[in-house]
């Protein structure tokens, strides 16, 4: 065949238009290889608030990254599919992150259940799996290549726990609900509350649709117990809130990190007042001493979000920057994407300074946050305020 | 324990009067129409939602709730018009073909809902102050007193539309045999429209009533609509004090449940009661005195 213009022309028309459109598109990739960042989140369903924030977080953060240049010179590419919070669908697409995207690292994972179904697909892979979900299970056992950002409910735990002491008390009623949330933490405080010689004088639970928890906080009352402490999510810490004030419990009153958002603050009106609850700094970016190592990352998270999308900032964003931040820290640290590499770099990861707090990973360790990544606050006057 | 009880009570009250209302609009349809509108539940969530966002908007409470009701009631009109009527149209539709329609409708405006508004959980302002009443060592919110109030209210309301006015007789007429009553010049179609109308309307009440208490959100739906369907059976399906009391019992079996047993079982011994009662009495506590309307 020769080249004859005609044949160049219809070559050309017939095979360059068509790929060229989205070579062009993909054109910083085109010297290098660019690094991908693959992700499944809860955008849509039951944990879309979750996976909304996190989805928003990521693409936000992913420009900002590659307007200043990518990361050792490459791009970062982000692929993000949304698993509506199924396990089963979850699972797929974990799948078809690793095998047809072939992604270098995977962060996501909104819920404990849709990480789970990931689990083993990432281990058996060889990729490095950085989880946006709460849970302990899933970094204990320590799994190879599964770390994870947030707090988990037993710190918050510990870190009620730890205050309750401070303030002498040693018997505590535990009323908690229904929900996921509400059981795993439920366990985990009862599980801790020896190591800190607490003693669960009540233990009350609520359902999911209830409306009134008056006769729980009313067995309570008589429990002889010396503080409550409400795990928690969704309304029924705040309708728990309002009907302890009611009944006129008369103990100090906790809540967990479940209902840490200025909703619950107005959902409870005035009956919030004098309630404490753990939170991560970002919710309180502004009451964050100037010192406060958080202080400039939460601040300028918080402004970036806020003023990109008009909406309330909120913590499980600030997870997904954190898992975006430790991996990209990673590639840099082991000079690019070996994916062996990154995982000791991840591993090795030592005092990044987070939205969730300091993470310090170790071999043992895969979350790498301790108790001061909380923050106990105390609602007083309609907002929280920081207890000393 | 011995002031207690008491305090058990009042909750169990409140709790059953939010139930009471959402039973109540399940029996206007099933009085109208033999079909269980399982949309019943949207309507509290659309009333509640409207009217928080109205009080957002500036409105005061006086004004936010009629216009909420009436939004909700243009909804149901909606729903009758657009779906239940083309079911029918060629005739008169099986029962069981409306109520899957009902399940179809509620999915569609929780899905809607979700789209106009948002997913986060609102309240609506108390209607009289959120400081609680003591009665004899339980104390109570004056906005349980409302619900309670507009309950009763609704009863008494309904039972004089269906057994006084003349509408109200061509209503039950129709759910008796509805081809006897068109010919007698009864609008079948106009009396399903009123009875969605209605149903609509006191579903939207109860959502506005309910929300200080329950909060609202787009999926609190669900969830009133399980109990409400409950207390509804236990009173007795169609029958507007049956409703009541059927509601009011389960928010009592339910409080007392929780306060001397246990509150993890407090659901399950509930149920339980449902169970036993429905077997024993089949058509529930009020329905089994009444034979088959004739």
């Amino acid at each position: 065949m020769g080249l004859n213009p005609q044949s160049v022309r219809h070559f050309a028309r017939r095979w360059l238009l068509p790929l060229g459109l989205p070579l062009a598109l993909a054109a910083p990739a085109w010297g290098q290889e660019p690094i991908r960042i693959g992700s499944f989140l809860s955008v849509t369903g039951p944990a879309s608030f979750l996976g909304d924030p996190e989805q928003k977080t990521l693409e936000m953060q992913v420009e900002k990254i590659n307007a200043e240049g990518g990361v050792l010179g490459r791009k970062l590419q982000l692929v993000v599919y949304d698993d509506a919070g199924d396990a089963e669908k979850a699972r797929t697409f974990a799948k078809r992150l690793l095998e047809q995207d072939k992604v270098d690292v995977i962060v996501g994972g909104s819920t404990t259940g849709t990480t789970m179904a990931a689990v083993p697909l990432a281990e058996a892979a060889g990729v490095p799996f950085i989880s946006l979900a709460g849970a302990v299970v899933i970094v204990e056992p320590v799994k190879k290549w599964v770390f994870k950002t947030p707090h988990t409910d037993r710190m918050a735990c510990d870190k009620i726990f730890v205050d309750m002491k401070a303030r002498g008390f040693t018997k505590v009623a535990l009323v908690s609900g229904s929900g996921g949330f509400d059981k795993s933490m439920r366990g985990e405080c009862l599980k801790v509350a020896p190591n800190h010689g607490m003693q669960i004088v009540a233990d009350e639970t609520y359902g999911a649709a209830d409306t009134d928890m008056t006769a729980q906080l009313t067995k309570i009352k008589g429990s002889g117990a010396q503080a409550v402490l409400n795990a928690g999510f969704g309304q029924g810490p705040a309708i728990v809130t309002r009907n302890h004030k009611q009944v006129g419990v008369g103990l100090p009153l906790y809540q967990s990190h479940g209902v840490a958002s200025k909703e619950y603050i107005k959902l409870s009106g005035d009956a919030a007042e004098g309630v404490r609850l753990p939170a991560a700094a970002l919710l309180v970016a502004d009451l964050l001493a100037a010192n406060d190592p958080q202080k400039p990352i939460v601040t300028a998270y918080r402004n970036a979000y806020e003023g990109k999308y008009k909406s309330e900032v909120s913590t499980f964003g600030g997870h997904a920057l954190d898992g975006l931040m430790l991996a990209v820290n990673a590639v840099k640290a082991a000079g690019g994407t070996d994916k062996a590499k990154v995982r000791d770099a991840l591993e090795a990861t030592k005092g990044y300074v987070g939205t969730g707090g300091v993470v310090t990973m170790s071999a043992t360790d895969h979350m790498g946050l301790d108790l001061s990544a909380f923050r106990m606050l105390e609602v007083k006057g309609g907002n929280w305020s920081l207890v000393k | 324990m011995g002031g207690s009880w008491l305090q058990y009570v009042a909750g169990g009250l409140t709790a059953g009067a939010i139930y009471a209302l959402v039973a109540l609009g399940f029996s206007i349809v099933y009085h109208a129409s033999h079909a269980i509108n399982f949309a019943q539940g949207e309507f509290v969530m659309i009333g509640g939602m409207s009217a928080v966002s109205l009080v957002a908007l500036g409105l005061p409470l006086w004004i936010a709730v009629p216009l909420a009701v009436a939004g909700a009631v243009i909804v149901g009109l909606l729903v009758q018009r657009l779906a239940l009527e083309r079911a029918q149209s060629g005739g008169q539709a099986d029962v069981v073909t409306l109520i899957i329609i009902t399940i179809g409708v509620a999915l569609f405006l929780r899905g809607l809902a979700q789209l106009v508004w948002d997913k986060r959980i609102h309240a609506l302002p108390a209607f009289s102050g959120s400081e609680p009443i003591t009665i004899g060592g339980a104390t109570v919110l004056p906005q349980s007193l409302w619900v309670l109030g507009g309950a009763a209210v609704a009863v008494l309301a309904l039972g004089w539309f269906f057994n006084r006015t003349l509408y109200g007789k061509a209503m039950r007429a129709t759910a008796i045999n509805p081809l006897a009553a068109r010919l007698m010049g009864i609008s079948t179609r106009g009396v399903m429209r009123t009875s969605f109308a209605l149903a609509a309307a006191l579903g939207a009440l109860g959502g506005v009533l309910t929300a200080p208490i329950t909060f609202t959100s787009t999926d609190i739906g669900v969830m009133l609509g399980l109990k409400g369907f409950a207390a509804a059976m236990l009173g007795g399906l169609g029958s507007f004090g049956g409703a009541v009391a059927g509601g009011l019992l389960l928010g009592l079996i339910e409080g007392l449940g929780a306060g001397f047993v246990s509150s993890a079982y407090k659901d399950a011994i509930a149920f339980v009661v449902i169970l036993a009662v429905l077997f024993f009495l089949p058509g529930g506590l009020v329905g089994a005195r009444r034979s088959e309307r004739v």
